[in-house]
């Protein structure tokens, strides 16, 4: 076991970790923050993905040894100050980009840090962008729009509506 | 996962002698070792972050024109950073994996891996890179020796790569769709000294020059120059994904592609 000190969610926390205790299991079980979900294990899905320092890292593929000293953002910080849901998460809402829900933490992390990069992407960015995230029910046309809609963008005819 | 220590050294010198330790490794950006570690194949006491390693990272130009990039630096970094001085390589960087991958896989972790179906290694191999490690420099075409086999000792750590610039080049790869890697890709490079064409995700052998291919392009570099070559399917990769004669008839068409979108 050793010491590991990080930033998550703008607060300080601290815990005593063994070297193979991955990321998103510090997150979950010793921080109890659940928004985090672990879909596959296996580096393929997205559900698991945070922010480190601002980047967006799948949390079930890096040891939580290797976030000393970073700010980690979860999907728990994602919301306005007053609780009421962000830009992103609202569009997910209106736009019917989630089903199940369980890849949403994963899909506006990603989002995030895509709108971050660049701020109107055009439909195929978006697409690109979310390779990594997959998600079981909406089949993704919504997920687009909402994130299209997020970035203050008209919504392009999709095919296959 | 078998338990294990992790050690984050913030120099070199301090990498090395952790390595040095009993079943000690490397770990990079964790992307293919962490998921080998949950699948019980790798049993290491003690894991060597280099991530923390700031003299490891960054894209620069050196004095002789070569563009030189730590062996930390992320593929993500290098989509970025390289874009404006070696376009070829900027570009495959930003197609390997997903952006998340891309945050964390490295570039020294994917070359000390040689997966048979990674990306880098085409590129290191047809630019003629020269891989710099703590104790030396390698060619990279005495680097690559066989699928997941490379010059590399044990407890040697990448430290930078090398690339000479090639006045064209381009990297196309035709995707295995689940898991992203190349079913087959080829990196095209031309240069004042000829033009060199390494075929990756093809070969048992792993990352390979295709010689017949530079020889024609190198006396005219076009699409047609390739009319007629073929590689032989004997060494080819066979799975549920391609056969050996789909992936060898791949190789041509991917090169072809490759030849029409250099620049
Ligand atoms: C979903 C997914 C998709 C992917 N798609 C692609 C793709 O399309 N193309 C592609 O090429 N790759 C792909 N990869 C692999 C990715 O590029 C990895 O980042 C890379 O293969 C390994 O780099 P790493 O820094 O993560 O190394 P690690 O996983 O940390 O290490 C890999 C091996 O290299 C050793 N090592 C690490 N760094 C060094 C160093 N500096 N010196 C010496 N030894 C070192 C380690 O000990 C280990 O044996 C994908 C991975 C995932 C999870
Ligand atoms: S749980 Fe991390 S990628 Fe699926
Ligand atoms: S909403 Fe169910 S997996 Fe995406």
């Amino acid at each position: 076991m050793a010491k590991v000190a990080m930033t998550v969610n703008g607060k300080s926390v601290s815990r005593e970790v063994e070297g193979r205790t991955l990321l998103v299991q510090f997150l979950r079980e010793d921080l109890r923050l659940t928004g985090t979900h672990v879909g596959c294990d296996t580096s393929q899905c997205g559900a698991c993905i945070v922010h480190v320092n601002g980047e967006a890292v799948k949390s079930c593929t890096m040891f939580a040894a290797e976030a000393e000293g970073a700010e980690v953002t979860t999907i728990e910080a994602m919301a306005n100050e007053d609780g009421s849901l962000n830009t992103v998460q609202q569009a997910f809402q209106d736009y019917h980009g989630l089903q199940c829900g369980f890849c949403t933490p994963g899909m506006v992390m990603s989002a995030t840090a895509l709108l971050k990069e660049n701020p109107k992407p055009s439909e195929q960015e978006i697409r690109d962008y979310l390779e990594g995230n997959i998600c079981r029910c909406t089949g993704y046309h919504n997920i687009i729009k909402a994130i299209m809609a997020a970035s203050g963008q008209e919504m392009p005819a999709m095919a296959a509506e | 996962m078998y338990a294990f220590e992790i050690e984050r050294p913030t120099t070199l010198a301090d990498a090395v002698a952790a390595l040095g330790r009993e079943e000690a490794q490397a770990l990079g950006g964790g992307q293919t070792l962490i998921p080998t570690l949950k699948q019980r194949l790798a049993m290491p006491s003690v894991l060597v972050s280099l991530s923390g390693i700031a003299e490891m990272r960054g894209v620069s130009v050196n004095d002789a024109g070569l563009l030189c990039i730590g062996g930390g630096t992320t593929h993500g970094t290098v989509a970025k950073e390289a874009a404006a001085h070696y376009p070829g390589l900027a570009d495959l960087a930003s197609h390997i994996g997903d952006p998340a991958v891309r945050n964390r896989g490295t570039i020294g972790g994917s070359l000390a891996n040689n997966d048979p179906s990674a990306c880098y290694p085409a590129a290191a191999l047809a630019s003629g890179a020269t891989i710099v490690t703590n104790t030396r420099e390698i060619t990279a075409d005495d680097y690559f020796q066989g699928m997941f086999t490379t010059a590399l000792e044990e407890g040697e750590i990448v430290t930078e790569v090398k690339f000479p610039i090639p006045e064209v080049s381009c990297y196309i790869k035709f995707e295995q769709p689940a898991s992203r890697f190349a079913l087959v890709g080829v990196f095209v490079a031309k240069s004042a000294d000829g033009v060199r064409v390494a075929v990756t995700g093809a070969s048992n052998n792993g990352v390979f020059r295709w010689s017949e291919a530079e020889a024609a392009l190198s006396s005219e570099f076009s699409v047609g120059a390739l009319d007629g070559l073929s590689v032989a399917s004997d060494d080819m990769i066979a799975d549920l994904h391609g056969s050996a004669a789909y992936r060898a008839h791949l190789v041509g068409v991917m090169t072809k592609r490759a030849v029409a979108g250099a620049k």
